[in-house]
């Protein structure tokens, strides 16, 4: 898992509630049994028509090379529990999604694949979303977020997982590093 | 200090290390439930790492999501759909997990199989790549969706990292009028929380109308809690959960019986318990339900009116793409598609209440009925009890088991702009298919709108 101290990106912004994990990639690229690739499914039935063109006016279809940052609504990843969802917007080339709030399982799966999820004041959600030129800079050891038009605001993440991003490293080692103590209650349940 | 809730004592039971600021609890998992779509990148980290699954014996998997559901099971929906059950089948091998296989007499959708085969008991933990894992909560376990990280970490360890998650109480009473179901029940709960309004608890549905269900409809309640955005929802054990339970191939059997009845009766909240948020729900002037947005929050009573969006953004897109007008009514609607099935309403009882509607009638000219029975067992007591005769009979597709048209992702779908009354669980744009249009129901309503060709109040059928 890459680490995740810092950046400066401009962003995207899907300004909708509710964006369930359907829509952030579609149940038909479920059935690929690798990680890689999935960001061509990424919103594919918003990017493109029913026929297969792609639809050029889509946010997600313009020129994205500078923008790592996706901002949404609220409840934002609810739904169902694909972690697809996490790796299309990683291949895409997200490295932060920020919402006034995240659905549960998503975001959890998000922390693990190093895909910061970060859930932000509504207030300044509003604020993002009236600056869509500026560009936002994320600084998760500080856990503050700074806009380019001079708004900044602090957010709060669950304490391990950040370590875990700051460190680059996921939990599975962290999990068989326990292997006393999850032997130990082993015996007791007999 | 305060009494505990049902999910304080599970909880408790399956700590391996405490909370602290730092670190999340390590959580002991006593059921992995594994299906072929969100398992196969978990086994990879396994074969990278070298490492085995810890505990075999607790893991059980199914192919359910991407087979197909036709009676000779060949019509995959592409050659990868047929990988990605292949894989299943290797990795199930070569890592010594019991695999309910398409030809065997349990296979069905995993959250079907699971309590049909014992395998879920009070006060356990249940884990499975799927969110309507929470399902499984009917019978007093802590069951909850996990992503393919997680489902790789229990494969390995058999714990998870967790947060406490909060507690809520759903109190219900009154009871539930002729041609009102489970289904329309927590439809209701739904529209009333808002789709993310659970993000965060367990609920505890309680009171006497979840106490007079059946498992069977405490199971469709259980079901769509994460559809609340919840963590897991529970419901208390009782002697309803034991008479399901005995007998069970994989249930406690003689003296563990026993035993195991002694212990589960402990999982119950303390009349002192404390839950972070309570709320009521009185479901005596409860109709029968219908969504009729993109979110399984948006739903009205059969007889109501889709209410005006306002400034809401959200509601304004969903009736653009539902092709729908504030204050209108959907009853009459013509649909083209009814699908009876899915892990919330494809039991024997769902199927028993789409019969008693279906018998002796016609499916309306032009429209498709689907029948998908949600497991072999489910297939085979229908077809003996002369339910699948009557759907056929009907006019109705009656289908070999598998998730189907809820995910869309095996073949069955619906065409661009078709609409659909299922009795699933998501009624998400494109769900059943690009451009799909979904209304949630229960299989009653379902059953009645196949008959009538239009959105129907199955109360015109029930005497």
């Amino acid at each position: 898992m890459e680490a995740f101290i810092s950046l400066t990106s401009k962003f995207i912004s899907l300004p909708l509630e509710n964006i369930d994990t359907d829509q952030i990639i579609p149940a038909r690229f479920l059935t690929q049994t690798h990680r890689e690739g999935l960001g061509a499914g990424l919103f594919y039935d918003w990017r493109y028509e029913a026929g297969g063109t792609l639809r050029t006016d889509h946010i997600l279809n313009q020129d994205h090379r500078d923008a790592h940052i996706l901002v949404a609504g609220a409840n934002f990843g609810c739904g169902s529990s694909r972690e697809h969802a996490v790796w299309a917007l990683q291949s895409y080339g997200f490295r932060v999604v920020m919402s006034p709030s995240i659905g549960d399982i998503f975001k959890s799966n998000a922390l693990k694949n190093g895909l910061l999820a970060l859930e932000i004041d509504p207030f300044f959600y509003q604020e993002i979303c009236r600056h869509p030129e500026a560009s936002l800079t994320v600084d998760l050891e500080q856990q503050s977020i700074a806009l380019s038009s001079g708004a900044t605001s602090s957010f709060v993440l669950e304490p391990f997982a950040r370590l875990c991003l700051l460190q680059g490293v996921d939990q599975l080692g962290f999990l068989l590093g326990h292997e006393t103590a999850i032997a130990n209650f082993e015996g007791r349940q007999r | 200090m305060p009494g505990k809730t049902l999910f304080d004592k599970i909880w408790q039971a399956h700590l391996v290390t405490v909370e602290s600021d730092e670190q999340p609890a390590i959580l002991y998992i006593d059921r992995h439930l594994v299906h072929e779509v969100t398992s196969p990148q978990a086994f990879t980290v396994l074969r990278q790492r070298s490492l085995p699954v810890r505990r075999p014996e607790r893991t059980f998997a199914t192919l359910d999501h991407s087979i197909p559901t036709d009676r000779e099971r060949m019509a995959y929906v592409d050659e990868q759909a047929r990988a990605q059950v292949e894989t299943l089948r290797s990795n199930c091998r070569d890592f010594g997990i019991q695999l309910f296989d398409l030809n065997s007499a349990e296979q069905g959708i995993i959250h079907v199989i699971a309590p049909e085969l014992g395998l879920i008991l009070p006060g356990q933990t249940v884990v499975c790549g799927d969110s309507h894992t929470s399902t499984h909560g009917a019978f007093g376990a802590l069951a909850f969706g996990i992503g393919t990280s997680e489902v790789g970490y229990v494969l390995a360890s058999q714990c998870l990292l967790q947060r406490k998650p909060k507690s809520l109480a759903i109190n219900v009473t009154g009871s539930l009028q002729a041609g009102v179901t489970a289904k329309d029940l927590i439809l209701d709960i739904i529209r009333k929380l808002g789709s993310g309004g659970g993000a965060g608890y367990v609920f505890e549905y309680r009171g006497p109308t979840i106490k007079a269900l059946s498992m069977e409809e405490r199971m469709t309640i259980c079901n769509m809690s994460i559809e609340a955005g919840a963590r897991a929802g529970l419901i208390a054990p009782d002697e309803t959960t034991y008479a399901y339970l005995k007998g069970r191939p994989y249930a406690p059997a003689s003296a563990e019986w026993t035993s195991a009845l002694a212990s589960w009766h402990q999982f119950a909240s303390d009349p002192d318990a404390e839950f972070d948020a309570e709320i009521f729900i009185d479901a005596h002037s409860l109709e029968p339900m219908i969504s009729y947005g993109t979110s399984p929050d948006q739903s009205i009573a059969m007889q109501g009116r889709i209410p005006e969006p306002g400034s809401h953004d959200h509601l304004a897109q969903a009736l653009s793409y539902m092709q729908w007008q504030p204050g209108q009514s959907l009853e009459g609607v013509r649909v083209d598609v009814v699908f009876i099935g899915s892990c919330t309403n494809s039991r024997i009882s769902d199927l028993r209440a789409a019969a008693t509607i279906l018998q002796g009638r016609r499916v309306a000219q032009g429209l498709r009925l689907m029948i998908v029975p949600g497991s072999e067992a489910v297939k085979r007591q229908a077809e003996s009890e002369g339910l699948a005769r009557i759907f056929i009979d009907a006019g109705a597709e009656w289908r070999e088991p598998g998730c189907s048209l809820c995910i869309a992702m095996n073949g069955d779908q619906l065409k661009p702009g078709q609409l659909a009354v299922s009795t699933s669980n998501r009624n998400f744009a494109g769900r059943q298919g690009k451009g799909s249009r979904t209304l949630l129901a229960s299989p009653l309503t379902a059953a009645a709108t196949a008959i009538q060709g239009t959105l129907t109040d199955p109360r015109a059928y029930i005497y």
